[in-house]
């Protein structure tokens, strides 16, 4: 059972969320894939942490081979190589890693060669297996990263008893290539709001993105003060479900400042979002029934 | 020698366009001639990368040197290895800041930025 949580803006509460329903679930994986500045390891400070590098492909020049023909020149859709004085360069930034060129290359002047652009580190804390993505500074894109992660969780998943178990997937914010990617293996989508004008707006970002991938969803309104507030009208307009409605709560705010897992510190918050995960589980079983 | 501009029309007396990946057209002018050829910047319009493409370009068509507003980091990478040296120009049209290049009036460009190709709308 996998679950992505996104939302249109940082700092809405997608590592909140994630990192507490993993914790409160009796064994669970929860992936990082905010990869530009993964944080959920703060809270979880994992044991065990074993690393492996995450590599792309970008084409290699063997100059005494390469005649000139420039046909990976014009080949190339984001320009990444140019013909200058008699000589090939290559732009390893731009380099979008699709192999064409050297697949192209008449005279075999072109090779592939490994670019690393980042690492996973796996490490346990607890019930919770972590795994966290992290971009190397510098590089451009995280998403050979991610896919990388859910290639393995994917893996897994021909072991039923591995594909039945909880997977928090803390998405990047906004409503990028990174976080299409991260949503692709997903069974269900938590998006998280804030119950504020400029909250709304961003809900609508992401609730747009997931309709476009044919995701079921519902919504975590998080900071709320009790009032009734537009985010809530737009959800009953479109009939979509509002999970949990977490209170601005001044001891919650504590916990997630000092770092600290909620529900493992407290019974009321292990049974706030125990109740939270009791509802997404339900609705992902709904889903899994009403599409088969 | 042959100068590469960036524009926005095929006017010689028309301005200088404001980016030099993303004009619409190349302008090449010839100083011993006075002829002014412009070209379809067929980068202008590519998922990425438009800057080397129309710096290439500019490469290709034989110019010596070019005059834009702003450079990104990629098609400064370009140029520096064709040798070919880049001259801020001072607004208006094609046509006054060639004049302004012949009178020595312009100075070689050396604030070149990092790019435009953080895309992630809606994030941080």
């Amino acid at each position: 059972m996998n679950v992505a949580v996104l939302s249109g803006k940082g700092g809405t509460g997608k590592t909140l969320i994630s990192v507490n329903l993993a914790a409160v679930a009796e064994s669970a994986i929860y992936m990082d894939c905010d990869v530009e500045e993964p944080n959920g390891h703060l809270y979880f400070k994992p044991n065990n942490i074993t690393e492996k590098d995450v590599a792309v492909k970008i084409p290699e020049v063997d100059h005494t081979l390469c005649n000139g023909c420039r046909q990976c020149v014009d080949f190339c859709k984001f320009n990444a190589l140019a013909y200058i004085n008699d000589k090939l360069i290559v732009f390893d930034e731009i380099c979008h890693s699709c192999g064409g060129c050297s697949l192209l290359c008449p005279e075999k002047a072109l090779s592939e060669k490994d670019k690393v652009v980042g690492k996973i580190q796996n490490g346990i804390s607890g019930n919770v297996e972590v795994h966290t993505g992290i971009l190397k500074i510098g590089e451009p894109s995280g998403v050979p990263i991610i896919k990388k992660m859910l290639e393995d969780r994917k893996l897994r998943e021909k072991d039923p008893t591995q594909a039945s178990k909880l997977t928090m997937i803390d998405c990047p914010p906004g409503t990028a290539c990174t976080v299409m990617e991260s949503i692709q293996g997903a069974d269900y989508c938590l998006l998280v709001a804030e119950p504020t004008v400029f909250g709304l707006h961003n809900l609508d970002l992401v609730y747009q993105l997931v309709t476009l991938f044919d995701k079921p969803f519902g919504v975590v309104l998080n900071k709320c003060l009790g009032d009734d507030h537009p985010v809530e009208m737009f959800c009953k307009e479109r009939n979509i479900p509002i999970l949990a409605r977490l209170p601005f709560d001044a001891e919650l705010g504590m916990l997630n400042a000092k770092a600290d897992i909620a529900v493992r510190k407290s019974e009321k918050f292990r049974v706030l979002f125990s109740k939270l995960l009791d509802r997404v589980t339900n609705e992902v079983q709904h889903e899994a029934t009403s599409h088969s | 020698m042959k100068l590469a501009i960036p524009m926005d029309e095929k006017r010689f007396d028309s301005n200088v366009a404001e980016s030099f990946g993303r004009a619409p057209y190349i302008l090449i002018y010839d100083q011993e001639t006075s002829e002014s050829l412009f070209f379809d910047n067929l980068a202008a319009t590519s998922r990425g990368g438009a800057g080397i493409k129309a710096a290439q370009m500019v490469i290709d068509k034989g110019a010596n040197a070019l005059l834009a507003p702003r450079l990104g980091q990629n098609a400064a990478d370009v140029l520096k290895a064709a040798n070919i040296n880049v001259y801020k120009t001072i607004g208006g049209s094609a046509k006054d800041n060639v004049e302004a290049f012949v009178a020595g009036k312009l100075n070689l460009l050396d604030d070149i930025h990092a790019g435009y190709h953080n895309h992630n709308p809606g994030g941080r």
